[in-house]
């Protein structure tokens, strides 16, 4: 065999080590967990107790916490990445722009777990003040504190991808805008905003992604009950967090079994919802 | 003047003022943290602190020296198991890649790029951790390495799909073999984005602590060898976070000072030697 073709097959093989790695991950996660599937079936997914003691286990109030801590995330993290974006795309001076969107993917460096230290000392005494001025059960910990650690997270990610798409609008047509005697804002509202939609969606999609697989930061505030509640201010609990807090405890096999389940669900949201990320942004490409 | 021109240029600049605030807070949140965690974090910095071991439980003092190291071997070792993979598998992708084999490995990196660290860890659970019946750092560097792949695998094929075409035609037709081409040529002209991709991933699994609770464990001592739990600078900083010690909490400051200053430092070193492609 020539070396040109041993060198081709070479790099061929680290190549599909990625694929392997792949594989055998849904593989693992499935195996691991056939045991919560097989004695609680699709009910693990939609009941909501959580006993290791009498080993029933179900994940609604993981599946619940873990969704509604990310919209809440995303609901406060939107708007304002989507405007500090425009403010860096059309309003900044380039050398400005460029350095804020420097600072700004600094953020997204921060390790979440120095975050959730954050979260910890600042955020939750924050809540639990204005809960006391308010007169009701403080708790401190909880979705809130989720939501907001979680908005701090992933607002880097959406800035960032949304003025990459917002730049990418074709100069023309914003000129077009302006020679009609549009202004700035009318062009950035009917313009790029349409232009660069696709794209967006896609920033928030991918935030999202990050936003339901987070687990230090989340872990640290969001008060590790695992109940349902329609308040905002009571503590709740996520899927990754209980992974976090109880897989190196777990005691028996249809616990452990249970807690990879959970992460096996985790898993299969995450693929989506990044596989529509990708199609969204690429699609601007 | 018109007046709904008057009007449309009120709303022009109300909403600019909004996007600015929207920029000033995301800028302020960040010097936020950052102040506060070197505020926090100097005032319980010391010799002692790098160097020592951790004191037994109630007493005061301590250093994470141990800490420290861990996440140094930990990181170095996934560096060691993952960078292979991640830059040989780009070169596939980036020189022989466009069929469906390539199509399949950059699939499969997106989708463990996208994977949840958490879930990287409980795979690294039940691979390692389960059939060895024990924790360790092999498990636990295993799980960063599977974390930093896909990141070094996607950045280093684009860099080496910057490689001008002639500098590559040139080499072949002095009649250098393509291997040769790749190794000698191709790899060491795009040397500093591929650096860079190394050190933006390695700082990010630097600051990975979710893969390693039930990999690497933590320890309050020096790690004992691969197959044994060690100690890690984010593990350090959750566990200290969420005790009960006042003394701890002090610690967990001043540890996430230390673990922040080598993430950012990393980030910022690795922008730095790419400044001139501007990626």
């Amino acid at each position: 065999m020539s070396r040109d073709r041993f060198f081709k097959f070479a790099v061929l093989a680290f190549g599909l080590v990625v694929v392997a790695l792949a594989i055998c991950l849904g593989w693992e996660l499935l195996k691991n967990s056939h045991l919560a599937w097989s004695k609680f079936g699709l009910s693990f997914l939609y009941t909501s107790t959580w006993d290791p003691v009498q080993e029933t286990f179900g994940a609604l109030p993981f599946i619940y916490g873990t969704l509604v801590s990310s919209a809440l995330a995303l609901t406060l993290a939107v708007p304002l990445a989507l405007g500090s974006a425009i403010f860096l795309t059309e309003l900044a001076p380039r050398r400005i722009s460029q350095a804020c969107a420097f600072l700004i993917e600094l953020l997204a460096a921060i390790p979440s777990v120095v975050l959730g230290l954050i979260g910890i000392f600042i955020l939750v005494p924050g809540v639990r003040a204005v809960e006391t001025m308010f007169q009701v059960t403080s708790y401190g910990v909880g979705m809130l504190a989720a939501g907001l650690i979680l908005s701090i997270m992933v607002l880097p990610y959406i800035t960032s991808i949304s003025r990459e798409v917002l730049m990418a609008v074709p100069q023309p047509l914003k000129e077009g805008m302006l020679a009609l005697g549009a202004t700035r804002w009318e062009m950035i509202r009917q313009v790029s905003l349409p232009y660069a939609r696709s794209g967006i969606i896609g920033a928030v999609f991918l935030a999202l992604g990050r936003a339901l697989g987070e687990t230090m930061a989340v872990t640290m505030v969001i008060g590790n009950t695992p109940k349902i509640s329609a308040s905002l201010l009571d503590p709740s609990y996520s899927m990754a967090a209980v992974i976090a807090n109880e897989l190196a405890e777990a005691t028996s096999d249809i616990h452990m079994h249970s807690l990879i389940a959970i992460a096996l669900v985790l898993f299969g949201i995450t693929m989506i919802i990044n596989g529509a990320a990708r199609l969204l942004i690429d699609r601007l490409k | 003047m018109d007046r709904t021109f008057v009007r449309r240029k009120r709303i022009n600049f109300l909403i600019f003022s909004l996007t600015a605030v929207c920029a000033l807070v995301a800028l302020s949140v960040l010097f936020f943290i950052l102040g506060y965690i070197a505020y926090h974090g100097f005032s319980s910095l010391s010799w002692n602190f790098l160097t020592k071991l951790p004191k037994p439980v109630g007493e005061q003092g301590g250093g994470i020296a141990n800490a420290i190291v861990g996440t140094a071997k930990l990181v170095g070792l996934a560096g060691l198991l993952g960078i292979p993979v991640g830059v040989l598998g780009a070169v596939y992708l980036a020189e022989y890649g466009n069929n469906r084999t390539g199509f399949a490995i950059r699939y499969c990196a997106d989708i463990l790029n996208g994977v949840p660290s958490i879930v990287v860890g409980v795979f690294a659970y039940t691979l390692i951790v389960l059939p060895m019946k024990r924790f360790s750092a092999l498990a636990g560097s295993a799980a960063l390495a599977i974390i930093l792949i896909p990141v070094v695998l996607r950045t280093t094929e684009e860099f080496i799909r910057l490689v001008p075409g002639a500098i590559r035609e040139a080499a072949l037709a002095l009649g250098v073999p393509q291997w040769k081409v790749i190794l000698f040529v191709v790899l060491p002209t795009a040397s500093r984005g591929i650096i860079t991709g190394i050190l933006l991933a390695l700082s990010r699994i630097a600051g990975e602590t979710a893969p390693l609770i039930f990999t690497a464990f933590g320890n309050r001592f020096w790690d004992n060898g691969l197959l044994n739990p060690i100690a890690s600078l984010p593990h350090t900083i959750f566990t200290y976070a969420i005790a009960p010690y006042e003394d701890w909490h002090r610690q967990a400051w001043a540890a996430a000072l230390i673990l922040l200053l080598v993430v950012l430092t990393g980030n910022v070193a690795a922008r730095w030697i790419n400044r001139t492609h501007g990626i």
